[in-house]
């Protein structure tokens, strides 16, 4: 393994936390849509993500493109071996486009309402299958010589893979109630802060869940961990970072809850990388398992794409930054568009 | 029994011919909104203003669309392709990720500013972010077309490990088909939005809404789209010409040309018929085409009798895409000059020639669209049977792993989707046109009388 396909795995990881930790938010507060009371209620939830949400899924795209781009047979397989799984998320992200867009622009009570449910479902679907192919990554896959998945569609459905699905639902879905407590104040401030209590809750009990399962996994999750004891450390600080989540959000601490949500995002994920590092797709056939070395693209190519990386990445990183500062106030500082201000002075 | 590799091809054709229909007209769009908002900074003139406004919702509308059926190529290379992904991501990966942190980006940060910001950014940032916006739209089709260009006509590349390795990065990017279609699409997508702005500006003027500023939309876009369309003649031989030396079975496909020849003629009409290698009822021009490809009337042109029979694109799809391309192409040119015409001696808005040509401009709205499918029609299956030109054949190309039946549902999914987002749009579309421009415009009370 060189270091130039080291820094390529390390571009990839950076992309896929950025990706969890700020698509993962706002296809939290889509699912919340499904719980908001009312009109009102449901179009301030999209009032929060409406700036960022695009920007935020560009991350899986450049996720996707840097896969394809540095380790082609990851993105070959990944992508072909999750055939259902991944028709299921790309149904789901189209969907939950157009409806935000639309949402905005739908005056119809009625018609908003279908859309706010499109959102709601879409943004769940998103989740489980994004947990899920994680999960199977974790699992370990069928693969034969060339990298072709060889499994049936119904070995996707296993333990462990299903419970890490069903932790993404809640693990996002508490992030995205802890953002919008950052984003509201007031009576839906309260509110949040109640819904993102009942989501950890969920959320501890799917990581406890997934855990059990983890120990049926083919893929030799153990093996760095029983090598090097000491990267123990960083699951048991995503655990702690998991508890102290729910602890700052009943206190009311919002920024340091959203904060240590983040941390514990990161600690997860990386806790799954430590375990199958080198590889990237492991297989349940190790010498089949698509390492780093062995899936890499030519150093050519590798050095091409960390100029444009080098080049693209920290603009990227400067104007998000700017966009998230210029829209960080309160989404329900100002009126409602349906009730004007002119409205309530013809009373 | 059901075969993958054809189903994976109507998948790929369906999902990109849909998908094409939309960012053609947001290319075009957002330059004109950069135009709109230009003027109004420099006149300070709010009619400029309200007009972008208007056009940027419709922008917004057309975008959403865009982008979601976009999201669809960014998986399928992989899901559908899995062979080619392996052969050719080395090389074919690299334009899309560069894509990606260019302009993707950029477009959705700045777009929201676009849309949304015009009350909470500053006037400056807000012209600048449909600057940004315009730029990441043309840079997006910048890096695809670098993608699908080295498909067409791959260089800067070396066979080892099993795989297309880069040897060099810019011999990749601008391989030799790259600029002759990067120019010709982008003109093709300012038409495509011009045309778009022409037609419902028509209607607005039709419908006597906002009167004042659509009949300045009419004007503006006669202009830009017989000038751009102007332009794309020459673009488009520029492309033909290159064709002509990089890939010279597809362009003998283009205009059935079955035999190698000197002084080639230049097909004005005629049936080609592939299975006896003839073209029925010719009319020709003699040397036509050695003077179009070569500049002289002797050149020889190579006809598809040079090629194996099983690596012939196919006839009869490529030669009737281009052609009618050609034809609709020429029509795009005569149809503002007309308009041009009516214009110089006042008759546009004034008589009932113009009431009838502005009806006619709410027709011709989709032509540059179709026109659009038909020239990406002429590009890839004029290709056939290669993904990459010579390299890889489209049949060795596809995911082993996926089931004919699962590409099968697939396909039906997203036929449903796709036509639900279709008529979503339209409906939205039509609200917000029958809306119009004038929202807080007070039109003077003697506007109709024209």
């Amino acid at each position: 393994m060189s270091a130039l396909q080291l820094i390529w795995f390390a571009i990839l990881a950076f992309l896929v936390c950025g990706y969890a930790v700020l698509d993962g938010f706002d296809l939290g507060v889509g699912v919340l849509t499904a719980f908001a009371r009312d009109d009102r209620r449901r179009q301030l939830l999209i009032r929060a993500i409406s700036p960022f949400w695009d920007g935020n899924e560009v991350w899986l795209l450049a996720a996707g493109g840097a896969s394809f781009a540095a380790f082609p047979p990851v993105y070959a397989t990944v992508f072909s071996g999750f055939y259902i799984p991944m028709m299921l998320l790309l149904f789901a992200l189209i969907f939950r486009a157009v409806a935000i867009e639309f949402s905005i622009h739908e005056p119809l009570k009625l018609f908003r309402l279908s859309w706010h449910f499109v959102i709601a479902g879409a943004s769940a679907v998103a989740l489980f299958m994004l947990g899920l192919v994680v999960g199977n990554l974790l699992n370990g896959l069928q693969l034969d010589a060339a990298g072709n998945y060889t499994g049936r569609v119904r070995d996707l459905l296993n333990p462990l893979a299903l419970t890490t699905a069903l932790l993404n639902m809640a693990m996002m879905t508490t992030h995205g109630a802890l953002y919008l407590a950052l984003r509201a104040q007031g009576e839906l401030r309260t509110w949040v802060q109640r819904v993102a209590g009942t989501a950890w809750g969920a959320y501890v009990a799917m990581v406890v869940a997934v855990l059990m399962a983890a120990t049926t996994a083919r893929s030799g999750l153990m093996a760095n961990y029983t090598a090097q004891p000491v990267l123990w450390t960083l699951p048991a600080m995503a655990l702690l970072a998991v508890l102290a989540v729910g602890l700052l959000n009943h206190r009311g601490n919002h920024r340091a809850a959203f904060s240590v949500s983040v941390l514990a995002i990161l600690g997860l994920l990386g806790s799954a990388v430590v375990a199958i590092f080198p590889r990237l797709v492991p297989a349940v056939d190790p010498a089949r398992s698509l390492t780093i070395a062995g899936s890499a693209s030519s150093d050519v190519a590798l050095q091409a794409m960390l100029v444009v990386a080098a080049l693209g990445m920290p603009i990227v990183l400067a104007y998000t930054a700017w966009l998230y500062w210029t829209f960080r106030a309160p989404v329900d500082a100002e009126p409602p568009r349906s009730a004007s201000p002119r409205t309530d002075q013809a009373k | 029994m059901l075969d993958p590799v054809l189903l994976a091809r109507i998948q790929f054709a369906l999902t990109v011919g849909f998908h094409f229909i939309f960012p053609p007209i947001t290319i075009g769009l957002a330059w004109l909104i950069v135009w709109l908002l230009t003027k109004h900074r420099l006149t300070g003139d709010d009619s400029y203003q309200r007009l972008a406004r208007f056009w940027v919702r419709i922008f917004a509308l057309t975008f959403a669309v865009g982008v979601a059926s976009g999201l669809t190529m960014e998986f399928q290379f992989g899901t559908n392709w899995a062979a080619y992904s392996r052969f050719v991501g080395d090389i074919f990966g690299a334009p899309l990720a560069a894509e990606v942190i260019f302009t993707f980006f950029l477009e959705s940060t700045f777009l929201y500013v676009l849309v949304f910001g015009w009350d909470r950014v500053s006037p400056r940032v807000h012209w600048l972010s449909s600057v940004l916006v315009a730029i990441g739209s043309t840079m997006s089709a910048f890096w695809i077309l670098v993608a699908n260009s080295w498909m067409q006509t791959p260089t800067g590349y070396v066979i080892r490990n099993g795989r297309a390795e880069l040897v060099s990065f810019w011999q990749a990017v601008l391989s030799p088909s790259m600029i002759p279609r990067f120019l010709h699409t982008l003109d093709a997508a300012l038409v495509t939005g011009v045309f778009f702005m022409l037609g419902i500006s028509a209607w607005l003027v039709l419908r006597r809404q906002a009167v004042e500023t659509s009949r300045y939309a009419v004007r503006l876009c006669l202009f830009l789209g017989f000038g751009l369309s102007v332009v794309q003649l020459g673009l488009g031989h520029l492309h033909a010409v290159q064709v002509a030396h990089t890939q010279p079975e597809k362009l003998a496909a283009f205009e059935g040309l079955f035999q190698t020849q000197a002084a080639a003629p230049l097909l004005i009409f005629g049936l080609p018929d592939p299975d006896n290698a003839t073209v029925k009822y010719a009319i020709t021009i003699p040397g036509g085409l050695s003077l179009l490809t070569d500049m002289r009337t002797d050149a020889v042109v190579r006809g598809l009798n040079e090629f194996r029979r099983d690596e012939w694109p196919p006839v009869l799809i490529t030669f009737f895409s281009f052609h009618l391309m050609f034809i609709i192409g020429m029509a795009l040119i005569a149809f503002p000059a007309l308009g041009l015409l009516l214009l110089w001696r006042r008759q546009l808005f004034e008589s009932v020639w113009g009431r009838v040509y502005l009806w006619l401009a709410v027709l011709v709205t989709p032509l540059p669209v179709i026109c659009n499918e038909l020239g990406w029609i002429t590009a890839e299956v004029g290709r056939q049977p290669w993904i990459v030109y010579r390299v890889m054949k489209t049949a060795d190309a596809i995911s082993v792993s996926v089931p004919a039946s699962h590409i099968l549902a697939s396909i039906i999914i997203f036929c449903g989707i796709y036509g639900l987002l279709f008529l979503v749009w339209l409906l939205m579309l039509g609200r917000e046109v029958r809306k119009g421009p004038s929202e807080g415009e007070t039109e003077p009370s003697g506007e109709g009388s024209a």
